[in-house]
């Protein structure tokens, strides 16, 4: 329920509406999407990417001296959780031709191809099968599955959007395939919302030129997932599956190759290893490192382990000076704080609306460009609404969706975003929401090449995890997709790899090494990464808390 | 410039809410959700969170209040605490999961109660429906499912987050949520009425017909990507 005088506001919402439906009745726009010029000058002067303390150069690791976001340097610059010298590598607790760490979309949908191409398969899991950003995505999957639209034009779209920074063999990747994965995932169960025709339905999305994004209501990540999951459980023969153990460190072999890794019982406190011919890296994200304190739609367990992981063993990443904000995470009420409110909402036709009811900025630009207008009209502006707590926002015209396309659109399309905000007694049917940028997507990470290998031999990344997809900048509904085809390419090429690989003696020297350059920069102690689960017990508790095992936070 | 994040502030801090956690008494700041008040409690969860948005169904909650006989179900990301609320958290157990090659299925009216017989026992008394956060009609799917009716289970179970609270109360035993996900893949896979344009693309990219365009755009310059980009045609109204 909204206080009186942010209805007040709402008032005003509703008195601009009739002439903002007019004008998107008859498929004008306000506001022209923004040219090369009006992007760059908004993303300088409002992205917090841009601001002063956002990025630091880092002193360890494979890309020394490069700049990168400075949470994710804290991260790096750490030291290893493990003792490399407490570990007897010859005699592996686990065996296996492909270990696969990180059970989420990416994750699952790698061991699926892998068995298909006859090898064995470890899951390594933080939390239970399935727990994900993939999970959590609601707007949809790109694929240009239309007439009038093609691969090409999709291409365009991902390169502008990534501001011509993606690599384009990876682009290519992505885009060629987007139309085999919508297919296959129709054949695995996914329910994808239909035309009367039987025609999938298409909606826009920001940076799009097209109508290409393909959706199952607003749990499009949560029906994918379930699908996937539930046929990695159909093969419990060929995959195993190990859940509460997150890997910690990669192990290679005396040759550079990629070798398995160390895992962690998060109950049992005890640590494993895993010996694997292929290794692929699909832990998702680092939105829980609440980068330059922003709220987060990301999972609990998107704490940046993959990258930890696999830098210390040598991998090079790319375009981690690049931090996605979705422009709509939720504002009020407080219990929801940066919750994601799916970009669909814009792409049915609702409006980014200032505290006067006023359009400020084409409602779908890239996320990028759309948060840094959005950030511009709460802060020089000062045209957001200030909640009670002192958080600031700008409306989401949602009611206006069922305007457009007709009574019921919201309820049937949206059913997630519905039932998230009548748990707080508001009704997006008929109110507007409140939303400012919040974090979302971590743009860059481990470089792959198109086959999903990194430039460790042996050692595979696919999903959010990666780097060189999406450029600086990913569109909408390329992740759902970037973890099918990627999850499904480096299943594929790591079962192969693994089929002729011999893996020499295992070693983990390399941590000794990474670690003798993080002692050489004075990092304490007490610095260790990856953190594994974010830390939300208040400071006074945990001065309380003397003899409680922290392992697993990132002090 | 960002809404700071502190995941434990409370909404406003008027006295703060007496609750048990496991029988034990924290006192919480007003507004918290079950899980912000676990935490503020001083628990570093591992099982018990998940996507902390009332998506993945990992932080299924009982709970009692004092005034009431009632065990009460909620999702704790999602659940906002009540004063001498009596809170404990199911960890995600053990459920039925039979295994099946779903591109050998028949989806026919059988198939559902084949794979799992016990829906048959389902005794009508609708503890399911009642124990459902995102308030499904949990044993009408059920029923369906034992009519056969796959689309009937697809549509009526497809907001399911698989959180098992619904499995957790039945008296007879089934397994709500693995039915559901077993009917809506048989539904997306089988039954629903599929268009002309997916396949039609899928025989043009199989042709190559996208092959030396692709190429074409992956070797301009990134002067002339940049102005086909910006001169490019933006059309929502055509598919």
């Amino acid at each position: 329920m909204y206080p009186d005088y942010m209805l007040e506001s709402i008032r005003m919402v509703e008195k601009t509406r009739p002439k903002r439906l007019e004008i998107a009745q008859a498929g004008l726009q306000i506001f022209e999407p923004m040219n090369e010029a009006e992007r760059e000058d908004i993303l300088t002067r409002f992205h917090p990417d841009y601001t002063p303390d956002a990025r630091r150069e880092i002193r360890v690791g494979p890309n020394k001296g490069d700049n990168i976001t400075s949470k994710v340097v804290d991260n790096l610059e750490a030291h290893s959780r493990i003792d490399p010298n407490k570990f007897d590598l010859t005699k592996p607790d686990y065996d296996t031709d492909v270990l696969i760490i990180g059970g989420g979309g990416g994750g699952c949908m790698a061991a699926i191809w892998a068995i298909k191409h006859g090898a064995n398969v470890i899951i390594s899991q933080k939390l239970r099968l399935g727990d994900s950003n993939s999970m959590m995505s609601q707007g949809g999957m790109q694929a240009s599955v239309n007439p009038h639209d093609d691969p090409i034009i999709h291409y365009l779209d991902v390169m502008g959007g990534g501001h011509f920074d993606n690599k384009p063999e990876l682009v290519e990747a992505l885009t060629m395939d987007a139309s085999m994965i919508a297919d296959w995932l129709q054949e695995l169960g996914v329910m994808w919302d239909r035309e009367e025709d039987g025609n999938l339905s298409t909606k826009a999305g920001g940076g799009t030129s097209r109508r290409r994004m393909l959706s199952a209501r607003d749990y499009t990540g949560a029906d994918i997932m379930r699908n996937l999951r539930d046929e990695v459980k159909n093969h419990p023969d060929k995959i195993d599956v190990l859940e509460f153990s997150p890997a910690v460190e990669l192990i290679l072999d005396e040759n550079g190759r990629c070798a398995g890794a160390v895992l962690y019982n998060l109950e049992t406190e005890e640590y494993f290893v895993v010996r694997a011919k292929a290794t692929i890296m699909s832990t998702g994200g680092f939105g829980r490192l609440h980068i330059k304190g922003f709220a987060t739609t990301n999972h609990y367990g998107a704490t940046a382990d993959g990258l930890v992981m696999a830098y210390r063993a040598g991998a090079k990443l790319l375009y981690m000076d690049s931090v996605q904000y979705h422009p709509t995470g939720a504002v009020f009420p407080e219990q929801i704080l940066g919750f994601l409110i799916t970009e669909k909402v814009r792409g049915l036709g609702g409006q980014p609306v200032n505290r006067n009811g006023e359009l400020f900025v084409f409602p779908l630009e890239p996320r990028d460009v759309e948060a840094s207008n959005f950030i511009r009209e709460c802060t020089e502006r000062e045209k957001g609404v200030k909640t009670p707590t002192g958080k600031v926002g700008i409306w989401l015209d949602s009611p206006i969706i069922d305007l457009i396309n007709g009574e019921g659109t919201i309820k049937n399309a949206l059913p997630a975003m519905v039932r998230q905000f009548h748990r707080f007694d508001i009704d997006i049917t008929k109110e507007p929401m409140l939303v400012y940028p919040t974090l979302h997507y971590q743009n860059g990470g481990i470089e792959i090449n198109a086959d999903g290998s990194s430039t460790i031999p042996g050692l595979y990344a696919a999903g959010e995890v990666s780097g060189g997809v999406h450029g600086r900048n990913r569109l909408m509904g390329n992740s759902v997709l970037d973890y099918n085809v990627f999850g499904r390419r480096t299943g594929i090429n790591a079962a192969e790899y693994a089929k002729t690989v011999k893996l020499g003696k295992l070693t983990l020297e390399h941590i000794s090494k990474y670690e003798k350059e993080v002692n050489g920069i004075d990092i304490p102690k007490n610095v260790i990464s990856p953190m594994l689960l974010p830390d939300y017990i208040p400071p006074e508790v945990r001065k309380r808390q003397l003899t409680k095992n922290d392992e697993g936070i990132l002090f | 410039m960002a809404n700071e994040v502190n995941e434990n502030a409370p909404a406003n801090s008027l006295d703060m809410v007496p609750v048990y956690i496991m029988g034990k008494l924290y006192y919480v700041p007003p507004g918290s959700t079950i899980m912000g008040a676990l935490e503020y409690a001083g628990y570093q969860i591992k099982r018990g969170a998940g996507c902390r948005e009332g998506f993945c169904g990992a932080c299924a909650t009982v709970y009692r209040t004092p005034d009431s006989y009632k065990i009460q179900y909620g999702l704790a990301c999602q659940t906002v605490v009540m004063p001498d609320m009596y809170l404990a958290q199911i960890p995600f157990f053990p459920a039925v999961k039979k295994t099946y090659d779903i591109d050998e299925l028949e989806p026919n009216d059988e198939v559902l109660s084949n794979i799992y017989p016990e829906i048959n026992r389902c005794v009508g008394c609708n503890t399911c429906t009642k124990s459902c956060p995102q308030e499904l009609d949990v044993m009408d799917y059920i029923q369906a499912a034992l009519r056969g009716e796959i689309e009937k289970v697809a549509h009526l179970s497809f907001d399911c987050i698989m959180c098992g609270l619904c499995a957790a109360r039945c008296p007879a035993e089934i397994v709500h949520y693995n039915v559901g996900i077993l009917a809506r893949r048989l539904y997306g896979k089988y039954l629903v009425k599929k268009g002309e344009y997916l396949p039609k693309r899928l025989s043009e990219l199989k042709d190559g017909k996208f092959d030396k365009p692709m190429k074409e755009i992956m070797g301009l310059s990134r002067e002339e990507l940049i102005k086909r980009y910006y001169d490019r045609e933006i059309n929502f109204k055509i598919a």
